[in-house]
C-alpha cells in the first residue's frame, strides 16, 4: 500500500447516526451471491434440462406414459406436462435442487471463513440468517417455477393448450386450468420450503455443506421410506414426504381442499422449528472458524 | 460503568475449550488514541481475546465493551465505529474485490459505499480491484482486510497479526498505515509475536502467555523495569560458569553458544571481573546488555522450568532470534576489559 494515498480520516465530531442496513438490502446481496456461485445453476440447469428430457423424449417415442395420473394426457395437452413432471420428481428432484442451495447457504460462508467477515459488520446476526432464509425460498420458487414452466411451455408448444381431464374425469378449461397449475405450484412449495427449513437446518448446525445436502434429501427419504412400510400406515399423513402430493387434491373437481390443510399445518410442524432452532444456534453460536 | 468510556475495557474474560483454557481471565484497558500492542507467543489465545472483543464468541465469564457497549448484548450496534479482522480476513472467493467491499458497505450501511475508492486505493488494490479474491495473494487479501475495515471509518481498529505473511516491504507498508492511521486519531489494538513490531508501533502492551496476561503497562516502562543483565564472553566458558556460580550476588545466569549472560549489580560484576582472571579464565567481553523487549519476552513467555543449561554448550533458553538482535546489540556497546 502507498504510503502517500490518504487514508479516510477519522472524524472526532460523533459522527451522524448511519442509516442500518435493512434485511432487503442484506437479502439481494444474498441473491448476487447466489448468482455468482457454480452450484447454483446446477440446481436450476437440471429444474429446465428435465422437463426438456421428458418432453423430448415423448416426442421421439410412441409408448404412454403409464402409471400416473394424467400420464394418459401426456399427447392430448401441454397443460398435462407439468402435473407429471412433478408427480415423476417431486419427492427427490426439487428436494434435491432446493438442499442444493438451502444446504449450502450458510455453511458455505463456514467454509470460505467469511461469517467472522460479516459478522464483524453493522448487521445483527439474526438479520443475516433472516435474509439468507429469504434467499434460499427464493431459489425454491424460482426451480419450481421454471421446471413446471419449462415443460408447460415445451408441452404446449409441442401439443397445444388444450383442455384438462381432472382427476375425477371432469374436463377443465384451459384458462381455469392454468390458474390450477399456478394454485398447485403454491401447495407443492409449503412442503417444498419446510423441507428448505430443514436444509438451512443443517446447514447452520453442521457447517458443512455437503453434511447439510445430503442430510436434508436422507431425511426426505428416509421419511418416503416409512411411509411405504405397511405397519406404519398410521404414520404416513404426518410425514413431510406424503404432503408433496397434497397439490392433486386442487386438479379434482370440486377441489379435494383436506390434503393441502394438513399439508398446511404438517408442513409447518417440520419447518418452523426448524427454522427457529436453525436461527436460535446461528445467533448463539461461536464464530471460530475461518 | 466509569466516567470515562474507553475504546476497550474487558474485566475478567474467560474463554475455555475443552480442557484448555484459552483466554484466562484477562482485564484490558485500551485508552482512546493509543497503539495498543497484544503480544504472546503461538497459542497464547490473542485470536480468542479478539473474537470476544468483536462479539464473534461468547466469553464463558467476564465480559467485553467497545466504547462502553457490550456486543454480546447489543450485538451490531456495539461495533459502531470499531473495525478489523482476526486471523487472516476473509472474503467471497468467487467474487472480485470491489463486489466484496460494495457487499461489506451494504452490511455497513450509512455511507461506507462512497469510501471504496479511497479504501482501494489506500492499499493499493485499485488496479486489481476487479480480479476475483480467489486468484488473490495472501498478502493482497491482508490489505483488502484492511481496506474493509476503513470502509467502516473506525475509531478503533482491532488487528490481529496483520503483518503475517507479509514480504518485508509489506510489513513495512502495514506497518507505516498503522502509524498513519494511529495519527489521524484511530486507536489501534494489534496483535503480535513480534516484539520488534510491537516495541516499533505500541505505545503500550499487554504480553499474554497461555491465556493469561503477565504483563500490562507501557512500553518503556517495561525496558526499566528489568534488573541489569550482562554479557560476558570468555576463553573458557565452563570454568567461567563455575566462576558464576560461586560468586554471590550473581542471578539468572544463562548460557549460550555466543557465551554466558548474567544478573547482578555493577559492585558485583567487578569483584567477578577480578574473580575471573585470579581463575585463569580470560574475558573477552564484559558488557551491560541492553534488554531488548525480544529478550524480555521470551523470559516472560517461556517456562521457568526448562531445565537449564549445563556447560555443554546447548542453546538452553537463547533462542536463535533473541540472539540475533541480543548479540547485535552487544556487539555494538563493546568494551575492551
Ligand atoms: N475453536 C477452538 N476449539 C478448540 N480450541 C481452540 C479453539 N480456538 C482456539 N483454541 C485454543 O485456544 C488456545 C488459544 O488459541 P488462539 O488462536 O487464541 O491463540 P493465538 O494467540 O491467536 O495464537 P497464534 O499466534 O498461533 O495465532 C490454543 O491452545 C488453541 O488451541
Ligand atoms: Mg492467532
Amino acid at each position: 500500500m502507498s504510503a502517500t494515498a490518504s487514508a479516510p480520516r477519522a472524524t472526532a465530531a460523533p459522527r451522524a447516526h448511519s442509516r442500518r442496513p435493512s434485511i432487503a438490502g442484506i437479502y439481494v446481496w444474498e441473491l448476487r451471491k447466489l448468482r455468482a456461485q457454480k452450484r447454483t445453476y446446477l440446481g436450476l440447469g437440471s429444474a429446465v434440462v428435465i422437463p426438456v428430457i421428458f418432453v423430448v423424449s415423448l416426442m421421439l417415442q410412441s409408448g404412454d406414459v403409464n402409471d400416473v395420473p394424467f400420464g394418459r394426457y401426456v399427447r392430448q395437452t401441454g397443460l398435462a406436462i407439468p402435473p407429471v413432471l412433478l408427480l415423476f420428481s417431486s419427492i427427490w428432484l426439487l428436494p434435491l435442487i432446493v438442499s442444493l442451495v438451502a444446504g449450502d447457504i450458510v455453511a458455505n460462508e463456514d467454509g470460505n471463513g467469511t461469517l467472522k467477515t460479516i459478522l464483524t459488520r453493522s448487521v445483527d446476526r439474526q438479520q443475516i440468517w433472516l435474509a439468507k432464509m429469504l434467499a434460499a425460498f427464493t431459489y425454491a420458487v424460482l426451480a419450481l417455477v421454471l421446471f413446471a414452466g419449462v415443460g408447460l411451455l415445451l408441452g404446449g408448444l409441442r401439443y397445444g393448450f388444450h383442455p384438462l381431464t381432472s382427476l375425477s374425469g371432469t374436463r377443465i378449461g384451459a384458462g381455469r386450468a392454468l390458474a390450477l397449475m399456478g394454485a398447485s405450484l403454491l401447495a407443492y412449495l409449503i412442503p417444498l420450503c419446510a423441507l428448505a427449513a430443514i436444509a438451512l437446518l443443517l446447514s447452520t448446525v453442521t457447517r458443512n455443506s455437503a453434511a447439510a445436502v445430503v442430510g436434508a434429501l436422507m431425511a426426505s427419504l428416509i421419511m418416503q421410506l416409512l411411509g411405504v412400510i405397511s405397519g406404519l400406515g398410521f404414520l404416513k399423513p404426518y410425514l413431510l414426504s406424503t404432503q408433496f402430493d397434497a397439490w392433486q387434491g386442487l386438479l379434482r373437481e370440486p377441489a379435494d381442499w383436506a390434503p393441502i390443510v394438513r399439508s398446511a399445518w404438517v408442513s409447518a410442524c417440520y419447518g418452523i422449528p426448524a427454522l427457529l432452532i436453525g436461527l436460535t444456534n446461528f445467533v448463539r453460536r461461536d464464530v471460530t472458524g475461518g | 460503568m466509569s466516567a470515562v468510556v474507553h475504546p476497550i475495557e474487558a474485566r475478567g474474560l474467560v474463554k475455555r475449550y475443552d480442557h484448555i483454557t484459552a483466554v484466562d481471565h484477562v482485564d484490558l484497558t485500551v485508552e482512546a488514541g493509543t497503539v495498543y500492542g497484544y503480544l504472546g507467543p503461538n497459542g497464547a489465545g490473542k485470536t480468542t481475546s479478539l473474537r470476544m472483543l468483536l462479539g464473534l464468541i461468547r466469553p464463558d465469564e467476564g465480559s467485553a465493551r467497545l466504547f462502553g457497549r457490550d456486543p454480546i448484548e447489543e450485538g451490531a450496534a456495539a461495533l459502531e465505529g470499531v473495525a478489523g479482522f482476526v486471523e487472516a480476513p476473509r472474503f467471497y472467493p468467487y467474487l472480485s474485490a470491489r463486489r466484496n467491499l460494495e457487499l461489506m458497505a451494504t452490511l455497513d450501511g450509512g455511507d461506507a459505499g462512497d469510501r471504496i475508492d479511497d479504501a482501494l486505493a489506500t492499499v493499493d488494490l485499485t488496479e486489481r480491484e476487479d480480479d476475483k479474491v480467489k486468484g488473490y495473494s495472501h498478502g493482497m487479501r491482508q490489505r483488502l482486510g484492511i481496506a474493509a475495515a476503513l470502509l467502516r471509518d473506525p475509531r478503533l481498529l482491532l488487528l490481529d497479526e496483520p503483518t503475517t505473511g507479509l514480504d518485508p516491504a509489506g510489513m513495512r507498508d502495514m506497518r507505516q498505515l498503522v502509524r498513519r492511521l494511529a495519527a489521524d486519531g484511530i486507536t489501534v489494538m494489534l496483535s503480535s509475536h513480534l516484539m520488534t513490531e510491537v516495541e516499533e508501533l505500541c505505545d503500550r502492551l499487554a504480553i499474554v502467555r497461555s491465556g493469561r496476561v503477565i504483563y500490562e503497562g507501557g512500553l518503556t516502562e517495561l525496558l526499566r523495569s528489568t534488573g541489569q543483565r550482562y554479557r560476558l564472553r570468555t576463553t573458557d566458558d565452563r570454568r567461567a560458569a563455575e566462576v558464576l556460580a560461586h560468586q554471590g550476588g550473581v542471578g539468572e545466569v544463562e548460557q549460550g553458544e555466543d557465551g554466558l549472560s548474567f544478573a547482578a549489580d555493577e559492585g558485583i560484576v567487578a569483584e567477578l571481573s577480578i574473580a575471573l582472571v585470579e581463575s585463569g579464565v580470560g574475558l573477552t567481553a564484559l558488557v551491560p546488555a541492553a534488554a531488548s523487549l525480544e529478550d524480555l519476552f521470551f523470559e516472560l513467555t517461556e517456562d521457568a522450568a526448562e531445565p537449564s543449561p549445563s556447560g555443554s554448550g546447548s542453546v538452553g533458553r537463547t533462542r536463535p532470534e533473541a540472539r540475533s538482535s541480543g548479540g547485535a546489540a552487544a556487539l555494538g556497546e563493546q568494551v575492551r576489559s
